[in-house]
């Protein structure tokens, strides 16, 4: 219980900072649109060939985005030495890294939510048709982008090119974890259900989740501590 | 039980050498003032006590267990160069969120009774990046003492302190030595330190140079000990 006591009390403290300061959901919301926005420009919205690759754009877009919300993670407890503290109390590296991952989880479910019916405007796609389905592989997927995202924002949060270094060091992990989301994305706002071949891709990024929150939870301590 | 056991400890950046066989063991109760000049690795020294670096050879105990281990972290309060405090928090905020991260009963109420011992009650709401230095500064000690730890690690406690937090800062050591509690801090300030140490660890270069009891010379001429054992 006190594990996860602690777990909610880190993730209410960096919901409720970011809340305040806006610092990554204004860059990262605004990031997303405005990618969204460009690639409509570049690709026919009327063509059969955009609807394939919608849920590719809708991915690169999200995982962009991402990356600034993933960014100020353990950035925002440099400030005063706070990481020192957090730390040095006897939160387990596990609970600590929890609560941030469940932080970033919120606030890039957020951003997507957001983003969703812009997309369905720009690219003339109907996104809701299988909303069930759709829900379940956003969930999953982010939830393999924030996990991926907060080991590599505590690894490089004491290096002056983190805002670089992050991106470079987490988008080729997340490879597995964004095609699955990508292609899955395009079967379900192209109207077919999941089934047959794609259920495998779903498959995937539930034991990509699984495999990445086990070495995340387990490799913790040594990040963080070194 | 020994408080604090530090046995061998040597910390190497690169190739250098910042600790060498580092020994030495606080007993419950004592106030010890760890002192050195600057860069003699005492900052060093303290991190690995807090468990926030690891050493590179031996081993550091606090009250019988490694204090690599989460759970012994709970019995330690830190005063650190940073004084840990979030800034788009309230004071209660803050001092809400470390009573929970230390899984106090009920942080609400120990929160409070902190802010009325620091005289922060009536800026409790107010964000901290609003707060003057010494305002900040004593919501810093707050937060240090607010789980009533059984060991105080003070990196440079009374730097940069205004009146008000030194006052503040001193009454508290003092309360928590009357309690039988445990300090080690390392200071640049001989004299503050040494009225209140009960013993005295010098580090010179990394290197142990002395540890024992405080003496009356030491209180009398606080650069006797430097004169004698350190660097002259």
């Amino acid at each position: 219980m006190a594990f996860i006591r602690q777990m909610l009390t880190v993730a209410a403290k960096d919901l409720r900072s970011e809340v305040r300061t806006k610092e990554a959901i204004n860059a990262s919301l605004s990031f997303a649109l405005v990618i969204l926005l460009l690639f409509s420009f570049a690709f026919d919205p009327t063509s059969e060939t955009t609807r394939e690759i919608a849920g590719g754009l809708l991915w690169l877009a999200f995982a962009f985005a991402g990356v600034l919300v993933l960014n100020r993670s353990f950035a925002r407890e440099l400030p005063n030495d706070c990481l020192d503290m957090l730390n040095a109390s006897p939160v387990p590296g596990a609970a600590l890294f929890l609560g941030k991952a469940l932080a970033n989880y919120v606030l890039l479910l957020g951003i997507e939510l957001v983003c969703l019916p812009v997309f369905g405007v720009f690219y003339n796609v109907t996104w809701y048709r299988h909303l069930g389905e759709l829900v379940l592989v956003l969930l999953l997927a982010t939830w393999g982008v924030t996990v991926v995202g907060t080991v590599f924002s505590a690894l490089t949060v004491n290096l002056r090119l983190r805002e670089i270094m992050l991106p470079m060091l987490m988008y080729p992990v997340l490879i597995p974890c964004l095609m699955a989301a990508m292609r899955l994305s395009t079967v379900l706002i192209g109207g077919e259900p999941i089934t047959g071949d794609d259920v495998a891709w779903l498959r995937l990024l539930i034991g990509f989740d699984i495999i990445f929150t086990s070495l995340a939870v387990v490799l913790i301590d040594t990040v963080l501590i070194g | 039980m020994t408080a604090l056991a530090v046995e061998g400890v040597w910390k190497y950046y690169g190739d250098y050498p910042a600790l060498r066989d580092i020994r030495f063991a606080v007993e419950p109760g004592q106030c010890t003032a760890l002192l050195g000049r600057n860069g003699a690795g005492k900052t060093t020294l303290i991190r690995i006590l807090a468990g926030l670096s690891r050493p590179t050879k031996g081993a550091v105990k606090l009250f019988g267990q490694d204090a690599s281990v989460r759970a012994t972290r709970a019995q330690v309060g830190i005063i650190g160069h940073g004084i840990g405090i979030y800034d788009e928090l309230s004071a209660l905020e803050n001092l809400k969120l470390f009573a929970g991260l230390y899984a106090l009963e009920s942080p609400g109420r120990v929160a409070e009774e902190w802010l009325e011992k620091t005289g922060l009650a009536r800026v409790k709401d107010g964000l901290v990046r609003e707060f003057s230095r010494g305002m900040r500064q004593r919501l810093a000690v707050a937060r240090a003492f607010l789980h009533n730890p059984r060991l105080l690690l003070l990196d440079e406690p009374f730097t940069a302190l205004d009146d008000r937090a030194i006052a503040l800062l001193q009454g508290l050591l003092r309360d928590a030595l009357r309690e039988g509690r445990t300090v080690l801090m390392s200071t640049h300030q001989l004299r503050e330190a040494l009225e209140l140490a009960t013993h005295v660890v010098l580090i010179n270069r990394g290197k142990l140079a002395h540890t024992g009891e405080r003496t009356a010379e030491m209180l009398a001429d606080p650069g006797y000990l430097y004169r004698v054992h350190g660097e002259a």
